[in-house]
């Protein structure tokens, strides 16, 4: 490949990167046809491919795609003569693009209205974020599938069954009224959440259950509070993924070993990343809308008290903090995470006590729960229940290190007792 | 829906089952995963099989038996166990698919079982 080419190639990767879900929801807020408006994108990204290497790469790349893009779109509904409506919102789209590509202006970005699309009631939950993922950033579908634990071919599905929903029942690309905007934004704040990983491997914060695709998800807050400054929850959500992004380099050892929050060398800690959290926070403190993303970044926040002299936690107020989120959001892992912070704050029994009060049927398949409750029975000296529960926790590890640590600690708990 | 783990082992991971520093972990991280599947009552049968060397493969070809030592297939994977269990969908058995130990140096394929009336 020649210098020239590969140069092209590199400005259609960047402008892929920066353009891609701009011109999607561009395209797809016009023609309500999400996946066309993608299939007629990657032509276009093709066919620069092709020719900027040879013609040189355009002033004004993104709005040389649209144009594109555009007019591949035009060519589809010509080929599909039933589509006449659209052929008419084509036509009016080609003059726009044709306008921005003359001033070098850059396309009205929609990206907003198609957050909101991707998080519609209307759309399978369990679509929500696959969509966002693949609309606005562009993933394919089997790396989605691989980030979410789903069958590639189940993935593909319920990406065109969403798709085919915009398409059919219409959906309106609009940004909600704001009576429905809190709502609304929740599913979007979930969605993009939900991108980053569930589950509180940690005994006491949240840790994310793999690496999966923690960048696009921070990525897509921030998109989301540039979009929305004035949604304290976005800068929440935002702030709570910066802070546990912070901690991963102390998260394993070299060797891969596991290393737990409070045993976690805090050199390691990102501090530029923890700073700008707090940053995030103060922007949603200042807005007064109290959600519990706030609360959880909170929470998270209060364990950065350990990069400073006194490298004290203040336990007592991240029990208040757990209280207020187990009072807006009870989840298990909110009531797991409080119960655990209450046995650094009252003690053992009290944090036990705390984990008794959880219904068996949601601690099932939690693991969190079971890693917190063997390491406090074991702290109570109550080693045979300990061992049981260090069992069901190993059982319902998915993080190979993790379960070497588990394990470890059973394995030295028993060891003891016959001792 | 009833779903069959087939869960593919390495030879080191086989080896390990009797090895004297490593069987204790191998079998711990074993019986947990089965106690979190027998707890959350979705497990319904299944076994750890021996080595594939110790299999014995029979075939009849134009009404002659081969009968040969050794697995169907000699692959560096080999079946080593497979469980049985009941789930509401796909999604929840590849959740119980990723905890399973085989996951890291092996390979877990989960398939719907047919129940044969």
């Amino acid at each position: 490949m020649s210098d020239q080419q590969e140069q092209a190639g590199r400005r259609a990767l960047l402008a892929a990167r920066a353009s891609y879900g701009r011109i999607v929801a561009y395209l797809a807020t016009r023609t309500y046809d999400v996946a066309a408006a993608e299939d007629a994108l990657s032509e276009a990204f093709s066919r620069a491919l092709e020719i900027w290497p040879a013609r040189g790469v355009p002033d004004n790349p993104e709005a040389w795609l649209l144009t594109s893009a555009r007019r591949r779109l035009i060519d589809l509904s010509r080929h599909h003569t039933v589509r006449n409506r659209a052929e008419a919102t084509l036509q009016m789209l080609s003059e726009e693009a044709a306008e921005c590509a003359a001033s070098a202006t850059p396309i009205p970005d929609e990206r907003l209205k198609l957050l909101f699309i991707c998080a519609h009631p209307a759309i399978d939950a369990a679509a929500r974020t696959p969509l966002m993922l693949q609309t606005i950033l562009g993933l394919d579908a089997g790396r989605i599938a691989s980030a979410f634990l789903v069958a590639p071919a189940t993935m593909s599905k319920r990406l065109l069954r969403a798709k085919a929903k915009i398409r059919n029942a219409r959906i309106g690309f609009d940004v909600p009224e704001v009576r429905d905007l809190p709502a609304r934004l929740d599913a979007v704040l979930d969605a993009v959440y939900a991108a980053y990983g569930t589950g509180w491997e940690d005994a006491a914060g949240a840790d994310p259950r793999r690496r999966g695709l923690a960048d696009e998800a921070i990525w897509l807050a921030r998109l989301t509070t540039r979009l929305l400054p004035d949604a304290a929850e976005a800068h929440g959500l935002l702030a709570l993924m910066l802070l546990c992004e912070s901690r991963r380099a102390a998260r394993r050892t070299n060797d891969g070993v596991y290393v737990p929050l409070s045993e976690q060398d805090v050199d390691l800690w990102c501090r530029p990343m923890i700073e700008d959290a707090k940053g995030s926070l103060a922007n949603a403190a200042a807005l007064q809308q109290l959600g519990r993303y706030q609360l959880e970044a909170a929470i998270q926040s209060m364990h950065a008290a350990r990069l400073s002299g006194d490298r004290v936690v203040n336990w007592a107020l991240i029990v208040q903090l757990y209280d207020a989120l187990v009072h807006l959001s009870p989840t298990i892992g909110a009531r797991t995470g409080r119960a655990a912070a209450l046995a650094e704050e009252r003690g053992d029994a009290e944090g036990l006590s705390a984990l008794d009060a959880i219904e068996p049927r949601h601690t099932a398949t939690y693991q969190p729960y079971w890693a917190v409750r063997s390491e406090l029975l074991s702290r109570l000296g109550r080693n045979i229940e300990a061992d049981a529960a260090y069992t069901r926790a190993v059982g319902l590890t998915e993080d190979a290190a993790a379960r070497r640590f588990l394990q470890e600690k059973q394995r030295r708990l028993v060891h003891d007792q016959l001792r | 829906m009833s779903y069959v783990m087939l869960i593919y082992e390495t030879e080191d991971a086989l080896k390990s089952r009797s090895d004297a520093q490593a069987h204790e972990a191998y079998w711990s991280a074993w019986g947990a995963y089965h106690t979190a599947l027998a707890e959350a009552g979705v497990i319904t049968g299944g076994s750890s099989l021996a080595p594939g060397h110790a299999g014995t493969t029979l075939r009849i070809r134009g009404g002659e038996r081969q009968v040969q030592d050794g697995p169907y297939a000699d692959t560096k994977e080999q079946l080593g166990g497979y469980m049985i269990f009941d789930v509401p969908d796909l999604d929840t058995a590849l959740d119980w698919a990723a905890r399973c130990p085989a996951a890291e140096y092996g390979a877990v394929e989960v398939r719907p079982v047919h129940k044969m009336e």
